[in-house]
């Protein structure tokens, strides 16, 4: 008995070593997110009200919040708590005493701050970025906005300097401030194409179909989203032109069976879709103008979900049940040079990443029936097949999507029967919910 | 001689019937004054019937219902003899009169019960469509399918087979095989499964004879569930290939 207990810990340790290689630590992918190592300190002053409007308090309440939502949210800043600030409010550069802001508490390296005034029906706003740092040339960036005034106007303006910001302090790579989520909500009753702004506001309904509709996919140009959509004959990819605001031909997108899942690739002149018009489920590709169409892939058993590398536009990730289980696989954009990516458990909905390194995706590592475990939102390295998991036992997760940033994911996450969209940063911190009425499924992040 | 025999022969039975036959109605034609007056000891029938609904559809079901007392025969006009009291389901596609007649010793009793047969409405076709959909429905089953795969199971080939039989025996009823998945797993890989689940009922149809022109497939994926609970039940009841009768 006792020899049995002493050898139960040391058959333990054996599994263990046996298990080691494939234990290897591979559960943090810290490149390519574009997040970098040091964040920069920044301070977003409330901006100076300007003149007596009555209006301008209320437009530059939604201005404050807006810009140090959008520099919060960034992922590049330790943006400075508000309760840190200083208590002055400059409104132009002879206002700002820099050393208030750099010394402590709030040891700002850069500082956003200016003025809002609105006079009959004209929003006009100065911002400028100094750096704190740098007292005898500080100012990085001057921007001057003139808008007719709204509150919706004052949102914009805020992102648009917001993405100013970022644009100079993150590396040249644009914010995503002024960026678009696409996504299918039933709030209406029936799945319908809805569009919001990045941070969740001025939701709104685009279809009106009545139907089911799936898997919005904005143009790289944001002028057309395809989707599919369920008539009498089945599933059709379709086709809605936002510049004329009603559904334009997409001639290649129905045939009998099931079409669906588009993705446009990054130059916009090609989409490719999964379409069952052969008898099984592959995956097609097609112009932008549904003509060219050829078949990809050949092999039984569910083909769909496929995306582009957007970087090269050479390379196609897509789901494949042709094992069984549907698991995530890489091939060329003519079919040729196939490769699996997971090694088990049921992997679904690839998002490439812009920078062409990283697919996102949902996977269930530990799938199968009565089996515990969560389906999750992966990031995997594709050179070297290495992942991690972003979120962790909370809901059921799927349908990431990169933002164009390469820094943010948007994701679904159902809890309890209720889906809604979330985003986070590539590396799973800063999750934020961005719906709450009704489902919200799908989302989409528009390419800039 | 023998010519003689065969003439004589029936004229001597003609003439021994026509003897007897008289005086057998002697002997009966004296009760015959007694049937105005009945004896005492004989009361005379009564007689009920009843019809539930008064007032029907064509071929909706009506049912009679009588009772008599102190009848030997009892008959009901277009039905025949029936028994002293009973019950009977009746389909009238006109509007009929149940004449009951019940005869006995002390006399004859009748009633009658009216049924009124409305018109069928004058778009009879929608009533004609559901009785051929309850029919579809009850002749073609739905089929079901282990998680995350589209082959056909055992239990599912018998299934098939039923489905395959009447619809060879209508060859004028066009079906929708409809592909159902549980919720688990993008809607997207579920559609795919979907398609397949319904191609691979129709391959099964169309093996067992049934022409493939009749059959149109459509996927629903996770879609339009049958059912909405996350239990392995639930699940199962959502991974089928459901059928319908096509228009």
């Amino acid at each position: 008995m006792k020899a049995l207990s002493r050898l139960l810990p040391l058959s333990a340790i054996a599994l263990l070593v046996l298990l080691a290689p494939q234990l290897r630590p591979q559960d943090w992918v810290r490149t390519g997110t574009n997040l970098g190592n040091a964040r920069i300190r920044l301070a977003s002053a409330d901006f100076k009200p300007v003149g007596s409007d009555p209006e301008t308090p209320a437009l530059k309440a939604t201005f404050d919040a807006t810009l140090y939502g959008d520099l919060a949210s960034a992922g590049i800043f330790d943006l400075v708590s508000k309760s840190m600030l200083p208590q002055s409010t400059p409104g132009s550069p002879q206002e700002i005493n820099v050393a208030q802001w750099s010394a402590a508490p709030a040891s700002a390296e850069m500082v956003a701050f200016g003025a809002l005034s609105s006079t009959s029906g004209k929003l006009v706003v100065y911002g400028w970025l100094f750096d704190a740092r740098n007292t005898a040339s500080p100012q990085v960036l001057g921007k001057q906005y003139n808008e007719a005034s709204s509150q919706d106007m004052a949102r914009t303006v805020a992102h648009r300097f917001a993405d100013e910001i970022i644009l100079r302090l993150g590396g040249g790579i644009n914010g995503i401030a002024e960026t678009k989520i696409y996504f299918v909500s039933s709030r209406t009753g029936t799945k319908e194409i809805w569009a919001m702004d990045y941070d969740g506001q001025n939701q709104h309904q685009v279809t009106h179909l009545g139907s089911i509709s799936l898997s919005p996919r904005i143009s790289p140009d944001n002028s057309r989203i395809a989707f599919a959509s369920l008539d009498r004959g089945g599933w059709s990819v379709r086709m809605y032109s936002l510049d004329l605001g009603r559904l334009v031909s997409f001639p290649g997108g129905t045939a009998s069976g099931s079409n669906q899942s588009p993705a446009w690739s990054g130059d916009g002149t090609k989409i490719a879709f999964s379409s069952s018009r052969s008898g099984d489920p592959e995956i097609w590709a097609a112009d932008a103008g549904g003509g060219n169409l050829h078949k990809l892939t050949s092999f039984r058993g569910p083909d769909v979900s496929p995306t582009w590398n957007p970087r090269t536009n050479a390379q196609i990730a897509w789901v494949s049940g042709r094992t069984g289980l549907p698991q995530i696989y890489i091939m060329d954009q003519d079919g040729a040079n196939i490769q699996r990516m997971t090694d088990g458990g049921y992997a679904i909905s690839p998002s490439w990443s812009p920078n062409g390194q990283f697919l996102t995706f949902s996977w269930n590592r530990k799938y199968g029936p009565g089996a515990p475990g969560g389906q999750d939102i992966y990031v995997m390295d594709i050179a070297s097949k290495r992942w991690m998991q972003l979120t962790h036992e909370a809901g059921s997760n799927d349908f990431p999507c990169w933002a164009p940033d390469g820094r943010h994911i948007v994701f679904e996450r159902a809890i309890g029967g209720h889906s809604q969209i979330w985003t986070m940063l590539a590396d799973g911190t800063e999750q934020h919910e961005l719906t709450h009425g009704g489902s919200n499924f799908m989302p989409n992040w528009s390419w800039k | 001689m023998k010519h003689v025999y065969r003439i004589l022969v029936p004229v001597v039975l003609l003439v021994a019937l026509v003897a007897v036959a008289g005086c057998k109605k002697k002997h009966q034609a004296q009760p015959l004054p007694n049937e105005t007056a009945p004896p005492a000891t004989a009361p005379a029938p009564t007689a009920q019937i009843s019809a539930t609904p008064t007032s029907v559809s064509a071929g909706d079901q009506v049912v009679l219902t009588w009772r008599t007392t102190d009848a030997t025969n009892v008959s009901i006009e277009g039905i025949g003899d029936v028994p002293t009291s009973g019950v009977k389901t009746v389909t009238p596609s006109v509007s009929t009169s149940y004449h009951l007649v019940a005869r006995g010793e002390g006399g004859s009793a009748d009633a009658t019960a009216r049924v009124t047969v409305n018109a069928p409405p004058a778009v009879a076709v929608p009533t004609n469509t559901m009785s051929a959909e309850e029919e579809f429905k009850a002749n073609v089953q739905d089929i079901f399918y282990d998680y995350d795969t589209a082959d056909i199971r055992s239990d599912a080939q018998a299934t098939l087979s039923k489905d395959a039989s009447y619809l060879t025996g209508h060859p004028d009823v066009k079906v929708v095989i409809g592909g159902y998945c549980d919720e688990r797993g993008s809607n997207e890989y579920n559609i795919s499964l979907g398609q397949n689940r319904a191609e691979s009922a129709k391959n099964a149809l169309v093996t067992a004879g049934v022409a493939a022109g009749r059959i149109r497939v459509i996927s629903y994926g996770k879609e339009k569930p049958f059912c909405s609970e996350s239990t392995e039940d639930c699940w199962q009841q959502n991974r089928r290939a459901g059928f319908t009768l096509d228009r």
